[in-house]
This record gives structure tokens, C-alpha cells and sequence, in this order.
């Protein structure tokens, strides 16, 4: 793979939910170490776009590459899967298995690594996140902001060539934002892909080297953090950063 | 009771993530065992199998009648139990790699087993005591037994309480090892809390 050929492209992706069209012609691509935030109003297909990068959802129209590959026509599914990290809003940690296990069964039961291996590269991961000491707590016994940091180290044990995050801290409360928000910047900085949903502007503003508007399926406008905080093209892409200011301040 | 499980779980998970037309016929013979009386079918099975070529012995009988009847309700108390894991868990397996069927095996059942126990533990009693029904197709269970004891000694109230002794002693043995099971597979957190005032 040359240098120049992005990780992650997509092009003219469509998707309708019955007559309900959601994504109407999104194309981007992603290089390696790259950090793209999306933004954008709610029920503007956001996560709907995420999901189907990793197709959790079908598209109905359009291609994704990963790594050249196409993953549309791809027979096995499952095995793009694990190249693809997801981390969920609702955590979808898994309910029966402890801390140390949840990051644990991906590496056993999917890539069959032997468990001493597996677990030892676990502990790991839950050190990377600050959490070793509840390895063995169940996800029932943890606090929000552990829970998700488990599931950042779930889909990091994989060694994926992309992390997708679907608004991480949308059900945390703000001190327990910081938290997981300070492990996804210290991802950001060793190299790893990752392409979030969130409404972090604070996040999007520091730590992401490109920021995509959506609104209605579309990609509104695209740039870096700088271009559109300070000089945005689109009058609707001011509006809304205008508004989350006014919400949540200037960030960081 | 341990066919009627081997059928269940399978039957299960086809309802819940099996085509269309799988989930048709799994629907319908759910329906049908039960829709008919326990006996009806053991007679089915037992009369009407010899019908059609089948020369089967009673015992067998017994354990086939018993065994798809129990593996219909069976099925139910499991699809219960699958439908209440949240679907997110589902989609969480998915999105590491896992097939359907590993997700089904390694994140659901082991949740939903937890949730099914408690009915399932009903289940078992009444097909335990259920198995008295055996009698009617000639099946040596232990109510027969009893009545070749009678035959003899002529002493009907005697036996009869015997048999209904033995059968409170298995089933109440049954059940607590059973409530053993479902107090050690409960999940910190999700166990019994203290009651709200």
C-alpha cells in the first residue's frame, strides 16, 4: 500500500430507512493517524454513517475501501469487522463478564489467541485506559466513564486500523467525560485512526485534524478545526457551531 | 426433559435470528405441542408411529412425546429470556467480528441462560411430575411400580402416599439445586437488592 492510498474512502454512500432517506451521497476518505470528528443536528445520519462503515447497517448505494479493500462485496464480513473498532454510546459492554473478560473474548473466541496471551495483552489495554485495578469488577459495578474506557479497551485489544466512536460521552456527565475524553486524546496522539461522532467541541477543536458538517444525509462542509470555527464557508455550518458555543463554551 | 433441552435451544435461536420461513415452521410446531394435551400426544406417538412403519417401545415413546412437547415450551421460556438481552449486546458482538452464531453462543446465551432459569426450574417440576402420564401407554415409572405393589400387598393409600412422598422429595431436591444454580450464576449487580421501602 503506497503512502498516498487513504486507510479508509467512501464514496456516493446512500442509505433509506423505508422512504426515510438518511445518508444521501457521503463520500470522504481517511489516511492513517488521522482524527475526524462529525458534527452535525440529530437524525442527520451520523451514527447511521458509522454504522455502516463497520456495516452494522447496510448501505444501499455506494462503496467503502478499507485498505483498498472493498468491504461492500466482501465475503466475510466478520473478518473486516475486526480490523474496525467500535465504541458504542450506550458502551454495550457485555453484561455477564467482567472487565478484564469483556476485552478478553474478542482476542479468545474471535482472533483465538491463547487465553494467557490473551489475557496478559488485556491487562494491558486496561492499564492503557487507567483501569487496571477493576480488572475483575463487572460492568453492573462500574461507573460510566469506567465503563466506556472498558469498552475503548475492548476494541483496542484488536489492533484495529480504525476506531469508530459513536458519540462516546453522549450519556456521561461532565466530570466523567473529561476522563474518557483524556484517554481518546492520548490515542489520537500515538497514531491511531480514529473517526468520531460527538458533540465534544472542546475534543473536535484540539485533538481532531479535520471536522465534517453533516445535516440532512449530507456532508454540509468540510475542513480543519480552525477553518471552520473561525472562518466557515456555509452559513448553516456557523449557526450550528455558533449554537454549540453558546452552549458549551470555547472549549479547552 | 434433557431432549426437550437439546431441542430447545436450537429452536430458539432459530425463531429469534433464523429466515423467515425457519421462523414459520418453528412457530408452528411450537403451536401445535402446545396446543394438545400431554396425553393425546403420547398416544399420537405411541399408536400412531407403529402406523406409519415406526415400531417403537413404550419407553421411547415417552421420552419422543415428552421430549417435543417439552422442547415447544422450552423454546418459549428461551425466546423469552433471548428477546430481554438488550439487542445492543447483540450488535457489541457483531461489531468485534463475531458470527451470529458466536455472538449467540458466547454473549446472549450465557446472559439469557441466567434469565431463563428461573422458568425453566417450572418446567422441569411439572415435567418431572408429568412423567406419571407415562403410566397410560404401559411404561414402568414409579406409579406403575406402586400399583404392582398394591396388587400384592393390597394397601393403596400406603403406596400412594409413597409414590407422592418420593415425588415431593425429587422435585423439592430438584429445585433447590436448582435455586443453588441461579443464586451462584447471579451477576454483581444485578442480584436481588433490598427492598424498597
Amino acid at each position: 500500500m503506497s503512502e498516498k492510498e487513504p486507510l479508509l474512502r467512501i464514496n456516493d454512500l446512500h442509505k433509506a430507512f423505508g422512504k426515510n432517506e438518511v445518508l444521501k451521497g457521503i463520500s470522504f476518505e481517511m489516511h492513517k493517524g488521522d482524527t475526524k470528528v462529525i458534527i452535525g443536528p440529530s437524525g442527520t445520519g451520523k451514527s447511521t454513517l458509522i454504522a455502516c462503515i463497520n456495516h452494522l447497517v447496510t448501505p444501499d448505494k455506494g462503496q467503502i475501501w478499507l485498505e483498498g479493500e472493498d468491504t461492500v462485496t466482501a465475503k466475510n464480513i466478520n473478518k473486516i469487522r475486526q480490523k474496525i473498532g467500535f465504541v458504542f454510546q450506550d458502551f454495550g459492554l457485555f453484561n455477564h463478564l467482567t472487565a478484564l473478560k469483556n476485552v478478553m473474548i474478542g482476542l479468545v473466541k474471535v482472533k483465538k489467541t491463547p487465553k494467557d496471551k490473551a489475557r496478559k495483552r488485556a491487562m494491558e489495554e486496561l492499564d492503557r485506559v487507567g483501569l487496571s485495578d477493576q480488572a475483575k469488577s463487572y460492568p453492573a459495578q462500574l461507573s460510566g466513564g469506567q465503563k466506556q474506557r472498558v469498552g475503548i479497551a475492548r476494541a483496542l485489544a484488536m489492533d484495529p486500523k480504525i476506531i469508530l466512536f459513536d458519540e462516546p460521552t453522549s450519556a456521561l456527565d461532565p466530570e466523567l467525560i473529561g476522563e474518557v475524553l483524556h484517554v481518546m486524546q492520548d490515542l489520537a496522539q500515538s497514531g491511531m485512526t480514529m473517526l468520531v461522532v460527538t458533540h465534544e467541541m472542546g475534543f473536535a477543536r484540539t485533538v481532531s485534524n479535520e471536522i465534517i458538517f453533516m445535516e440532512h444525509g449530507v456532508i454540509v462542509e468540510q475542513g480543519t478545526p480552525e477553518k471552520l470555527f473561525k472562518n466557515p464557508e456555509n452559513k448553516r455550518t456557523k449557526e450550528f457551531l455558533f449554537k454549540l458555543e453558546d452552549l458549551y463554551g470555547e472549549g479547552e | 426433559m434433557g431432549l426437550g433441552l437439546i431441542l430447545a435451544l436450537p429452536l430458539s435461536f432459530a425463531q429469534n435470528y433464523g429466515p423467515k420461513p425457519v421462523k414459520m415452521i418453528v412457530s408452528a410446531y411450537e403451536k401445535f405441542f402446545r396446543s394438545i394435551p400431554e396425553l393425546v400426544i403420547l398416544f399420537l406417538v405411541f399408536y400412531g408411529l407403529p402406523r406409519v412403519g415406526f415400531r417403537i417401545p413404550a419407553f421411547t415413546a415417552f421420552v419422543l412425546g415428552f421430549g417435543l412437547r417439552s422442547a415447544a415450551y422450552q423454546s418459549q421460556i428461551f425466546r423469552g429470556a433471548i428477546q430481554s438481552v438488550s439487542s445492543s449486546q447483540m450488535r457489541a458482538a457483531r461489531s468485534m467480528g463475531m458470527s451470529n452464531l458466536q455472538g449467540f453462543v458466547h454473549v446472549i446465551l450465557p446472559q439469557a441462560f441466567r434469565i431463563a432459569l428461573p422458568p425453566w426450574t417450572n418446567e422441569f417440576t411439572i415435567v418431572l411430575k408429568d412423567s406419571s402420564l407415562a403410566y397410560a401407554i404401559g411404561v414402568t415409572e414409579m406409579l406403575r411400580q406402586g400399583s404392582y405393589v398394591i396388587a400384592t400387598h393390597y394397601e393403596p393409600m400406603l403406596i400412594y402416599l409413597t409414590v407422592a412422598v418420593i415425588y415431593l422429595g425429587v422435585t423439592l431436591t430438584a429445585n433447590k439445586t436448582l435455586g443453588y444454580l441461579e443464586k451462584r450464576l447471579a451477576l454483581p449487580g444485578f442480584e436481588m437488592r433490598e427492598p424498597i421501602r
